[in-house]
């Protein structure tokens, strides 16, 4: 009995990995390797949680934005971050995890979220370069999981991508008003520019080589690109970007390869992101303060919501 | 003369390939769940329109009110500014 229930899980795994391999999509009541469904789980909460948490560095400048027009526009865009979490904790949960658990896993700290978003906003012009950077970033790691084999994850990624284009756009909107303004506003841009650029390259991850999800997750189509392809074709598409704007990258070594059409950048400095990684970073502790204290302010409303819900259901029983 | 039991009616959504979202095509009326895609193969998919069924109780839809569509999707009327298009980007910049 033993080795025929082995054998059996050997042919799962290999008609698993057919499916895969012939581009098929893996939908919720099919069959799945436990580490795939560990694996997408981690990802896809870890996803909802950076949307979420996104939501606090550009929260920051609602109350603040230059005009009523500037204004409107950043609370759309952070409704729309609050509605991804929203699709992706959905995504996560037909794996068969609760929206609860999640969330306790955020708030405890237990769950990573992306580290771009412990870096502080201290002027405008970091709005415009979160839009321009970090969402141009954030859509180029996107792109790719639009063809993830997971069904739910990939469709809710088409989602986001279409409702993230206008994200970008209105950062390099901002940075362009900003670097056709007085010295003063060009400078503000610049330094945008300089706090955000490193920490943007950083977004696509360790060197292939280093990073320890890569491969697995390259053989179930989970992952499309390598982190390193991703960020030079980031490079590539964002340096010519910079030029128009006439800042400057903080990139003494970068040059153009005339042989290979890249622009070679110079050296990363991983230790940094091993830093924020490890909760070192500038706003790490500031975040899931923030985090926490909106959940315990908003019990109330659950509760409220869930008494309401099931007076309703009294009251219908008993009509 | 009635029947002793009266069958529900369930909706009907199809995935037409791998990949895609499933999508509402209609109703079917049908003894039981199983009946329901049974029937809705026979009766939706006789041209090879899907690879998946999923089928819902009517009774189970909560659906908005159409009478309150103005004043329900009025909020999103508004804010051009949640498109692309509303944003002025040069020419010559690329790939934004």
């Amino acid at each position: 009995m033993h080795t025929q229930s082995l054998d059996s899980l050997a042919a799962l795994e290999k008609r698993f990995q057919e499916k895969v391999d012939a581009e098929e999509r893996i939908e919720p009541q099919d069959w799945m390797p436990a580490a795939y469904r560990q694996t997408l789980i981690r990802q896809i909460s870890q996803h909802a949680h950076s949307e979420i948490v996104g939501m606090l560095p550009e929260g920051n400048w609602i109350t603040r934005a230059p005009t009523l027009k500037r204004k409107t526009i950043l609370m759309a865009k952070v409704q729309d971050e609050g509605g991804h979490g929203a699709y992706l904790y959905g995504a996560a949960e037909t794996l068969g995890v609760s929206r609860d658990q999640l969330v306790d896993q955020l708030l405890e700290g237990t769950a990573k979220y992306s580290s771009i978003f412990n870096y502080p906003t201290p002027t405008w012009a970091d709005i415009g370069a979160i839009g321009w950077l970090v969402d141009g970033a954030a859509i180029m790691n996107q792109i790719p999981l639009c063809r993830c084999s997971y069904g739910p994850y990939a469709r809710a990624m088409v989602r986001i991508c279409k409702e993230e284009s206008f994200h970008q756009r209105q950062g390099f909107e901002i940075m362009l008003v900003l670097s056709r303004g007085t010295p003063e506003q060009k400078r503000l841009a610049q330094e945008a520019l300089n706090r955000w650029w490193w920490p943007s390259l950083m977004m696509f991850g360790p060197p292939d080589a280093d990073s320890k999800h890569s491969a697995q997750s390259m053989r179930w189509n989970i992952k499309r690109l390598g982190n390193d392809e991703l960020r030079q074709r980031f490079v590539d598409f964002t340096v010519p970007q910079a030029q128009f704007l006439g800042l400057a990258i903080p990139d003494a070594q970068l040059t153009w390869d005339e042989t290979e059409h890249h622009y070679r950048y110079g050296a990363i400095d991983w230790s940094e992101f091993q830093q924020v990684l490890q909760g070192n970073g500038p706003c790490n502790r500031e975040r899931l303060a923030a985090r926490r204290r909106a959940h315990d302010e908003g019990r109330w409303v659950r509760e409220a919501a869930t008494a309401y819900a099931d007076k309703e259901l009294r009251n219908r029983r008993s009509a | 003369m009635s029947d002793s039991r009266e069958w529900p009616l369930y909706e009907i959504f199809i995935r037409a390939r791998g990949g895609l979202d499933h999508k509402h095509v209609g109703s079917i009326h049908a003894v039981d769940a199983t009946q329901a895609i049974e029937h809705a193969r026979d009766v939706y998919t006789r041209r090879q329109e899907g690879v998946s069924i999923w089928a819902v109780k009517s009774t189970d839809i909560i659906a908005s009110d159409p009478a309150d569509a103005d004043a329900f999707f009025e909020p999103a009327r508004d804010k051009a500014y949640r498109h692309p298009t509303f944003y002025e980007i040069p020419d010559e910049v690329k790939t934004l």
